[in-house]
């Protein structure tokens, strides 16, 4: 059987969930083999949690000579690692950058790209949710490697329990991709509620908030989910940037989406309407978001949320 | 610059799975005129014979959004259309704009490619990525905030996990989110300035690409089927009176063993 390279997208070496759902594609494609831009001192430790989950094979490249750089010394060193293993396809997690080293990647091995996709079959037949999930779409690559980046909560994560193995891969970087440099990088500080892109559940607000998310908040702690808002809500500076939902934000895929005081603009439905679940509050019957919901409250949400909050944490109680 | 159907119009595919680009009325991705905004302040900080230039590889209406742009304020407009680029994917597209950049580029160098961070239709976010591969060029993308001193460029932007800086040395490719600011609306004046401006329109031969390297046909990707969603059945919409609603909502929750 061919591998099946999974591009691994952690934050120093703590790995972020939608890569072990990469694993559960990657095996119905192929041998699954994980490739770790990191320090070699991780490998193992990396290496036995995507075991855990699939992973056969962890490709560790050092990214001494890689990490102060944006995208291109990666698309470089992959298209080294591709070259060497002829895998069945290539994984990527669709975030920015996991997107924009398979862009560069697709270029340098002359490959199909498929973006965004929301499942992939054993035959290589892939799944995307486009025009802001109207349309389903179904294609596959069909010259070169196929490189697909996967919407996180797209699969399963399977534990498989086995161990996956270490092999170091040094890789030549050209000075010429040393080009565009990152001269800060400030982490995003933890919320301490789960990251949004990965929840389960989310609970956003919009410009019916007025400004104030304590009742988002609250919602959100009860259910255990992750926050996010409206542009609306991100641009009069009621949250950052970071929280926002939609085609100019996070593309989020829960469970559950709780959606308060928004609306249902075409460009904020682009980044939710793929949930399994949805759910509105909103004062305005008319709204466009209630077209979409499986359940909707007509109302006041700083009466509704805090009601139905204070409830929840009674029936849990 | 992409022309594109209208995300708030009903968007469809042709019977050969491409995107209905003629039934639907289409406009300059917003995305991009971000791009085209964030340009005419860089010219106009530079205060110098820098051009903006305003490139779409499109359809015939494709020139709508070449307008658009001379309108907003771009010095020239180059319209890149030819009945073999239809249907091409990322890969195709790409190649055919990095060809025309370059033939742009030989009568006046290119120091900077704008692009927006992605278009309002496919929403794939990765030609910036793929232009500056073709370019030989580095790329500083999703930029929130961009600035330029000489030849250094550095944007703030926000990563997937971090707030970064990004920095590089022109020429390079950039592409700018919506949180680079609204871009303007043409004036009068600038919608009369744009009738005098020079358009140019090439053709694939024009920028020396091989119509059989394009297309659908050659296209590295196939679209096997599309399907329109089922409608979502009708949720449940109660109306909140004395709190009826909080509760309607926490029963509806356990009903789906949320909680
Ligand atoms: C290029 C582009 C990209 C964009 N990208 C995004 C994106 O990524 N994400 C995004 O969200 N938007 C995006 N937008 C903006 C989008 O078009 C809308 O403007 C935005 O989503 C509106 O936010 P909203 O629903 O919070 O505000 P509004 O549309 O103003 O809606 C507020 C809602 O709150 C309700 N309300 C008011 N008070 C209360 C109350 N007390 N209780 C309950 N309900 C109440 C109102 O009835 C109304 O329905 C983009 C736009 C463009 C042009």
């Amino acid at each position: 059987m061919s591998e099946v390279l999974v591009v691994v997208d952690h934050v120093d070496g703590a790995i972020r969930k939608p890569t072990y759902e990469l694993l559960t594609l990657a095996r119905r494609l192929g041998e699954a083999s994980a490739v770790f831009f990191g320090s070699p001192d991780k490998g193992a430790e990396v290496a036995a949690k995507l075991g855990q989950f699939g992973a056969e094979k962890v490709y560790v490249v050092d990214d001494a000579q890689i990490k102060g750089y944006l995208v291109a010394p990666k698309a470089e060193a992959l298209q080294q690692l591709v070259e060497k293993t002829s895998p069945a396809a290539v994984l990527f997690v669709s975030g920015y950058e996991g997107k924009e080293v398979a862009a560069r990647l697709a270029i340098k091995v002359s490959s199909g790209l498929i973006t965004d996709a929301v499942d992939i079959d054993a035959s290589g037949l892939v799944t995307q949710s486009v025009f802001a999930g109207n349309y389903t779409v179904t294609g596959k690559v069909t010259k070169g490697t196929p490189l697909i980046t996967v919407k996180p909560n797209s699969a399963p994560v399977e534990e498989v329990g086995a161990a996956g193995t270490v092999e170091e891969f040094a890789a030549t970087i050209s000075d010429g991709a040393k080009t565009a440099q990152i001269v800060a990088q400030q982490p995003r500080k933890a919320t301490g509620r789960p990251e949004l892109t990965e929840a389960a559940i989310v609970v956003s607000g919009g410009r019916g908030t007025g400004g104030n998310f304590e009742p988002i908040e609250g919602l959100a702690d009860a259910l255990g989910a992750a926050v996010g808002a409206s542009r609306a809500a991100v641009d009069s500076g009621w949250m950052p940037h970071s929280f926002q939902v939609g085609q100019t934000g996070k593309v989020v895929s829960p469970q559950l989406y709780v959606a308060n005081g928004i609306s249902g603009a075409i460009q904020h439905r682009a980044g939710m309407q793929t949930s399994k679940t949805i759910v509105a509050v909103n004062k305005d019957e008319e709204a466009p978001m209630f077209e979409l919901v499986d359940f909707g409250v007509v109302g006041d949400l700083h009466a509704v949320l805090p009601a139905a909050t204070e409830e929840i944490n009674k029936r849990k109680g | 610059m992409k022309y594109v159907p209208d995300a708030t119009a009903d968007r469809q595919f042709e019977s050969d799975n491409t995107v209905d680009r003629v039934g639907v009325d289409g406009l300059l991705s917003e995305l991009d005129e971000y791009a085209v905004e964030q340009a005419l302040q860089l010219k106009e900080k530079a205060g110098d014979d820098t051009t903006v230039t305003a490139l779409c590889v499109g359809p015939e209406k494709g020139l709508d959004a070449v307008r658009k742009a001379l309108q907003m304020g771009a010095d020239q407009g180059i319209h890149v259309i030819d009945d073999a680029i239809a249907g091409s994917d990322y890969v195709g597209t790409s190649l055919v704009l990095a060809k025309a950049v370059e033939k742009a580029g030989a009568e006046k160098k290119v120091d900077l490619v704008m692009c927006g961070m992605a278009s309002t239709d496919a929403s794939g976010g990765v030609l910036p990525a793929m232009l500056a591969e073709r370019l030989g060029l580095p790329q500083v993308t999703y930029a929130s905030v961009v600035e330029t001193q000489g030849d250094q460029v550095r944007v703030k932007r926000d990563s997937d996990t971090a707030t970064e800086v990004i920095g590089g040395t022109l020429p390079l490719v950039l592409s700018v989110t919506d949180q680079t600011g609204e871009a303007r609306y043409p004036s009068f004046k600038g919608i009369m300035a744009a009738k005098k401006k020079p358009l140019e329109t090439w053709s694939l031969s024009d920028i020396g690409v091989d119509a059989g390297e394009v297309g659908l046909d050659a296209a590295w990707t196939a679209v096997e089927e599309t399907s329109a969603r089922p409608p979502r059945t009708a949720g449940e919409i109660v109306k909140d009176e004395d709190g009826s609603g909080a509760t309607a909502l926490v029963d509806f929750l356990v009903s789906k063993k949320f909680i």
